[in-house]
């Protein structure tokens, strides 16, 4: 008999550590702790290096995925920093939130007979790593064009552009609502799974770079886009988000306690509520909490009503787990955190005491019926199956239509039927000379990264126009 | 930025003018619009409904009333110091048109509200009968401004220490048995707004009431400060601030005002025990 092969030690992929689910559940810290430089050393040396990566096609900004992790193999963590800056403005947002397992992780080749190498983590410990012990040099941008852009919404989109085109030596100006930028990543996503301080330092890396910030500034309300033009932009993108939160239209729905998603969150991140009353912003702390809707935005609002002190936390859905749209991980989090998922369940109405106070709500049980046009199986509700539970708190979380507050004085942009902008999906061009736009404000609530992709298309379609034409 | 020029305290220093630089605003803003302002970081976003503007200088004017620690927190504000954040114009502007005559009702800072519709709606060529209200006549605000911006002005105080003695749901009934109206504005309390409504709803009088509930982004955002108009639930900082006053579901938007009054109050108390130590 021959000799066996010595055989190869294969490495595991490495596991995120994580805050306890028992401690984690009531405190705002973030979840999972990082790797450490060796972890990561190790991960990294897990990628085959392949010649033709299949990963960077599964990223929307086309990040370049080997090459960061060579980088970090080679224990030149900065290097790899700069690497994932070099297409990714925001690289600790997106190892952080993004769906690796449905974009890049998923086409990773040692992923075809074992665990795919966790680019997610890697992604997320290069950026950490130079942000807390890199030199804080800002990228090189090229000369000054002298060309004048107007990014509206500094959400993921927008900060996307903004730092496509700094890089190309144009003028950025982002305009910003609220009264700090970020968007979404600001007001929407927790503490917990985006702590603040890091959208905080992906912005000043871009101020660094020289973008210009106005906070406070609602563009269609103080200014018009044509008012910009005027005041020498040469392009404007428009990156607002969705923006205007969906109800479900049944009796009881204004009631004392119950709340959009985005009031909820908005109420808990932006303005820390959960922080009263250091911070003057009140946040309702439910005993019995429901979450409608069963998306990252449902996940997100249910976890923090846990760590705001909920006793139970509901989320009611009516399609089964498989269709539950909400990533896997935070499907995860939430059921180690202790939250129920009641599914094949829909809300019917809500009920409330004299003061107009939420006090319990009645469900209808559903059971799933033939395909529909999404492919999944309709929801079909069971006659008779009401029943009744107490709760003082609902978030409903079942998405958000176009917010038309810019679109109203933008009269010269096409929409869609649902409000939505109509862009170009090859460049994010509207049918306004000058105006691009993407994000959830075009596709409807989609992901950061989707909204991310949509500026970094459109950032080299702005280019192209400030440098050749329309 | 949002620099306070000019301040003022009035009715006994319960109720506070600022007339702060922003020059944007300034520019867009229309009668019945109103703006978000944060006293610092930590602070709410508080809507109020503009008072005045001025253009050529680059201010606004809001009149408010302290009623919490947030409104507290901007009286200790003075000349020279700058809100935190400050947006807007934001909401619908009035529907100003020629329409005859014209009842504007007002109570508390809500007289502030009406002041600019009311000059407004005489500068469109309406005849303008004025009934503001108060519990007593030291409590009253812009009498002068407001006798200027309208042919007829009636003064109604609760204590009879000026004017009628009574409400002025009193003296809009005179009004509309006596007069041919063909409008009727009405701001201030609610529960003022409630009883206008209801007088006029009788008389069917066409009547319009601007809308006060808790906000936080003001742009449509969250939801927040949803009313039942009708049938229909609406956003009060996109689809109003003004409704037709005989839909308004007063009781309901009465509730929700209430949704933190004990948090409020909390907050309230503690902000004034740290700053009298």
């Amino acid at each position: 008999m021959a000799d066996k092969k010595p055989k190869k030690i294969k490495v595991p992929r490495a596991k995120m550590p994580e805050q306890d689910p028992d401690l984690r559940r009531r405190n705002f810290d973030e979840v999972p702790l990082g790797l450490t430089p060796e972890m990561a050393m190790l991960e990294a040396s897990r990628c085959l290096q392949c010649k033709k990566p299949l990963c960077v096609d599964g990223c929307p900004v086309s990040v370049k995925i080997p090459e960061f992790i060579k980088l970090i193999a080679e224990n030149d963590f900065s290097g790899a920093a700069r690497k994932l800056w070099e297409t990714n403005a925001l690289p600790a947002v997106c190892g952080r939130v993004c769906p690796q397992e449905e974009q890049c992780e998923i086409k990773c080749i040692v992923g075809k007979k074992g665990d795919p190498v966790a680019i997610g983590y890697l992604e997320k410990f290069a950026a950490d790593w130079e942000r807390e012990n890199g030199s804080g040099e800002a990228p090189a941008v090229a000369e000054k064009t002298g060309k004048k852009v107007a990014v509206i919404g500094s959400g993921p989109s927008g900060l996307t552009v903004a730092g496509d085109l700094l890089l190309k030596g144009h003028e950025v100006t982002i305009f910003e609502a609220f009264h700090k930028p970020g968007g979404v990543l600001v007001y929407g996503i927790p503490e917990f799974r985006l702590p603040k301080k890091i959208v905080a330092a992906e912005v000043a890396a871009l101020e660094k770079m020289g973008a210009n910030l106005e906070c406070n500034s609602v563009v269609g309300a103080s200014v018009t886009i044509d008012e910009l033009f005027e005041e020498g932009y040469g392009a404007a993108y428009i990156g607002v988000g969705a923006g205007l939160p969906r109800f479900m239209n049944l009796a009881g729905e204004n009631m004392i306690g119950i709340y959009s998603a985005n009031e909820y969150l908005t109420r808990t991140n932006l303005m820390k509520g959960y922080l009263f009353p250091e911070y003057d912003t009140p946040i309702a702390r439910g005993k019995n909490v429901v979450v409608l809707g069963a998306g990252n935005v449902a996940m997100d609002s249910a976890r923090t009503a846990m760590r705001l002190g909920a006793d139970s936390v509901k989320v009611v859905y009516r399609r089964s787990r498989d269709e539950m749209p909400a990533r896997d991980e935070e499907l995860h989090h939430a059921e180690e955190e202790g939250i129920e998922f009641v599914l094949l369940t829909n809300p019917t109405q809500f009920f409330g005491d004299e003061n107009g106070r939420l006090t319990g709500m009645e469900c209808l049980k559903m059971e799933l019926g033939e395909p529909d046009d999404s492919g999944r199986r309709r929801p079909i509700p069971i006659q008779g199956s009401e029943y009744q539970f107490d709760c003082d708190l609902v978030v409903v979380s079942v998405g958000s239509n176009a917010n038309p507050l810019l679109t109203n004085s933008t009269p010269d942009i096409a929409l869609n039927r649902w409000g939505n902008i109509v862009a170009d999906p090859e460049n994010g061009k509207t049918s306004k000379k000058g105006v691009w736009a993407g994000g959830d404000i075009v596709t409807g609530a989609a992901t950061v990264i989707l909204a991310m992709g949509a500026g970094r298309a459109a950032a080299a379609s702005m280019h192209d126009y400030l440098t050749l034409g329309w | 930025m949002a620099e306070i020029v000019n301040r003022e305290e009035m009715a006994q220093g319960t109720i506070i003018l600022n007339e702060i630089k922003a020059p944007r605003i300034s520019q867009k803003a229309k009668p019945g619009q109103f703006v978000i302002l944060q006293a610092d970081e930590t602070g709410e976003r508080i809507p109020l409904t503009m008072a005045d503007t001025n253009p050529e200088k680059g201010t606004i004017t809001i009149i408010y009333m302290v009623v919490g620690k947030s409104t507290a927190r901007f009286k200790d504000l003075q000349i020279g110091d700058e809100y935190y954040a400050l947006i807007g114009p934001l909401g619908k502007p009035t529907h100003v048109e020629k329409v005859g005559k014209v009842v504007c009702v007002g109570g508390g800072t809500g007289i502030a509200v009406l002041h600019p519709i009311a000059r407004a709606l005489k500068e469109a060529g309406n005849e303008v009968i004025t009934i503001l209200g108060s519990r007593s006549y030291d409590l009253l605000i812009m009498e002068e401004q407001m006798k200027t911006a309208s042919n007829t002005l009636h003064i109604c105080t609760d204590d009879g220490s000026h004017g009628h003695h009574g409400f002025v749901t009193d003296v809009l009934k005179d009004v509309l048995e006596k007069e041919d109206i063909d409008l009727v504005v009405a701001i201030g309390p609610i529960p003022m707004m409630k009883f206008c409504s209801l007088i006029t709803k009788e008389k069917n009088v066409k009547t319009l009431v601007s809308l006060n509930p808790i906000m936080v982004d003001g742009t449509g955002m969250c939801g927040c400060c949803r009313v039942t108009i009708g049938n229909d639930t609406k956003f009060a900082c996109v689809d109003g601030p003004e409704f037709d006053g005989h839909k308004v579901d007063f009781d309901e938007l009465a509730k929700r005002l209430a949704s933190y009054l004990d948090d409020e109050k909390k907050s309230y108390e503690a902000y004034e025990k740290a700053k009298a130590q």
